[in-house]
């Protein structure tokens, strides 16, 4: 059996050494996504031009990560490479074009 | 209050299942299980249970709205048959991996083609390695009692795993016999609340379902899974043993009858294992020292209490109700491989029997002793009533 029962012991372990590390039924404890850099899957970068952005919002409501970053007044501050898998939607969606999407190879 | 009715198997089963009242019962009839399900139906259109019922499109659909209400955290329940149960084959390794307890009530009956309504163990076989719990009832009151004992061996913490309640397509389901029901408050009383783990419902502690597991980790899930089923053996003695306090009725994971001081032994499952103790005993008068081993417990597979009971015996035949054609049938493959596991060497006979609903006659399983005593042992398959 499962040695893991809840969120916190799966951190606690790190990476499961044995058998027993693992979760029962493979399931996902809640909030434990937040810890998975799909950051790394991107090819291409969404680069957010601040002076264009008028903060409508759009990229915010349909990036399906949650990769848009927001101040508490509403005003988009930025993108969040941790999770951001660079689908491009933003850039798309943005009536002012100031999202570019470029290659990361550029960055490297 | 006990009582006594004269009812059947399917009803049997069902009023378990009304003094359960399980959270939520999903389900798609198909013969021989349809009463099961008609009966339980009106239990719920008259009131007598609270449970959720979930009239589905298809057995796919009601296995796969098990599995989601189980984790959820529901006591969930349903039964099917034959290709029934074949449909719902996708979903029952996603069941058991899951560790949802569901208990099913899998009325025995041959897989078309050719279609045939009747008895075999073709359907529940072939879902032999998918991580469920196999239980094989001899009759109408075994598969009562099993329905209620299925519910605290599926649920238990160190188990957490489905379970089929087997029993014989129309020799059992629609056969009338009496059989004594517990009152409802000593069934409630035994299955008492399910109190989940990982329940989608428990919203203070949220999980996900489902989640992808590549070649780092599918292998560690599916060893948590045999570990279960080790546990399942393990714990299986002592909830027995609380049902026999609760019923007077005891069921081991096999039934050793008569086999103790006997020299040759057949080993069965289910409804023909009757027919096999009159055997028994009627030899037995003429000087016979012969014995039947009945499974009751087909997965986990109790390797050691079969070879242990089995041991030191001149010869045994193993009957099936189930071919693996091409191969070895299912009960004698595990019978075999018990015995070289614990070092014995004696003839094992391989009979098939019984297929789609073929009857199985005492004079049969007399014939079958008496090669056994007469040292006529072969390898090969040997298949009981056919016309040949």
């Amino acid at each position: 059996m499962s040695e893991i029962k809840n969120w916190k012991e799966m951190k606690d372990v790190g990476k499961p050494k044995k058998w027993q590390d693992v979760p029962m039924g493979g399931i996902a404890y809640g909030a434990s996504a937040e810890n998975v850099e799909t950051g790394q899957w991107r090819s291409i970068r969404p680069v957010w031009n601040e002076e264009d952005c008028i903060s409508c919002m759009l990229c915010w409501v349909q990036c399906p990560d949650r990769s848009i970053t927001v101040d508490e007044n509403g005003k988009v501050t930025g993108i969040d490479y941790f999770y951001c898998k660079g689908c491009g939607i933003c850039a798309q969606v943005c009536p002012k074009k100031a999202i570019e999407m470029r290659p990361e190879a550029d960055f490297a | 209050m006990p009582r006594k009715e004269i009812t059947s198997g399917n009803w049997a089963f069902a009023e378990a299942m009304r003094q359960i009242d399980p959270d939520v019962v999903a389900a798609y009839p198909i013969t021989p299980s349809t009463d099961i399900i008609m009966k339980f139906a009106e239990f719920v259109a008259d009131g007598k249970v609270e449970t959720n019922f979930v009239t589905v499109e298809s057995e796919h659909s009601a296995i796969t709205a098990c599995v989601t209400a189980s984790a959820a955290g529901a006591r969930v329940m349903t039964a099917s048959s034959a290709n029934g149960v074949a449909l719902m084959h996708e979903i029952f390794p996603i069941a058991g991996c899951f560790r949802t307890p569901i208990v099913f009530g899998l009325v025995n009956r041959s897989v078309g083609a050719p279609i045939n309504i009747h008895c075999d163990h073709s359907d529940s076989m072939a879902q032999r390695d998918y991580g469920w719990i196999h239980l094989y009832c001899e009759d109408a009151q075994e598969a009562y009692d099993s329905a209620i004992m299925a519910v605290r061996l599926s649920e238990n913490d160190d188990i957490l795993t489905p379970v089929f309640v087997c029993q014989d397509g129309f020799i059992t389901s629609h056969g009338f016999e009496p059989v004594e029901y517990m009152d409802d408050d000593t069934v409630k009383t035994f299955v008492g609340e399910r109190q989940a783990v990982n329940a989608l419902l428990d919203v203070d502690n949220p999980v996900s379902y489902g989640s992808f597991a590549m070649s780092e980790y599918y292998f560690e899930i599916k060893r948590q899974q045999i570990e279960a089923h080790k546990k399942a053996l393990e714990l299986y003695e002592g909830i027995a043993r609380e049902f026999e306090s609760i019923s007077g009725r005891y069921y081991p994971m096999i039934d050793c009858y008569r086999t103790e001081d006997a020299e040759h032994v057949i080993v069965v499952m289910s409804s023909a294992s009757g027919a096999v103790k009159d055997v028994v005993d009627e030899m037995r008068d003429k000087g016979h020292k012969v014995g039947c081993l009945r499974i009751r417990m087909f997965r986990p597979f109790p390797v050691k209490a079969v070879a242990a009971a089995l041991k030191g015996k001149k010869a045994v035949a193993v009957l099936d109700r189930c071919l693996s054609i091409g191969g070895t049938a299912p009960l004698v493959a595990e019978i075999r491989s018990a015995l070289y596991g614990a070092g014995e060497t004696i003839p094992v006979n391989s009979c098939i029997y019984g297929l789609g609903g073929r009857d199985f006659f005492p004079q049969y399983a007399e014939d079958i002793f008496m090669d056994l005593i007469n040292g006529i042992n072969t390898p090969e398959e040997r298949y009981i009533g056919l016309l040949e």
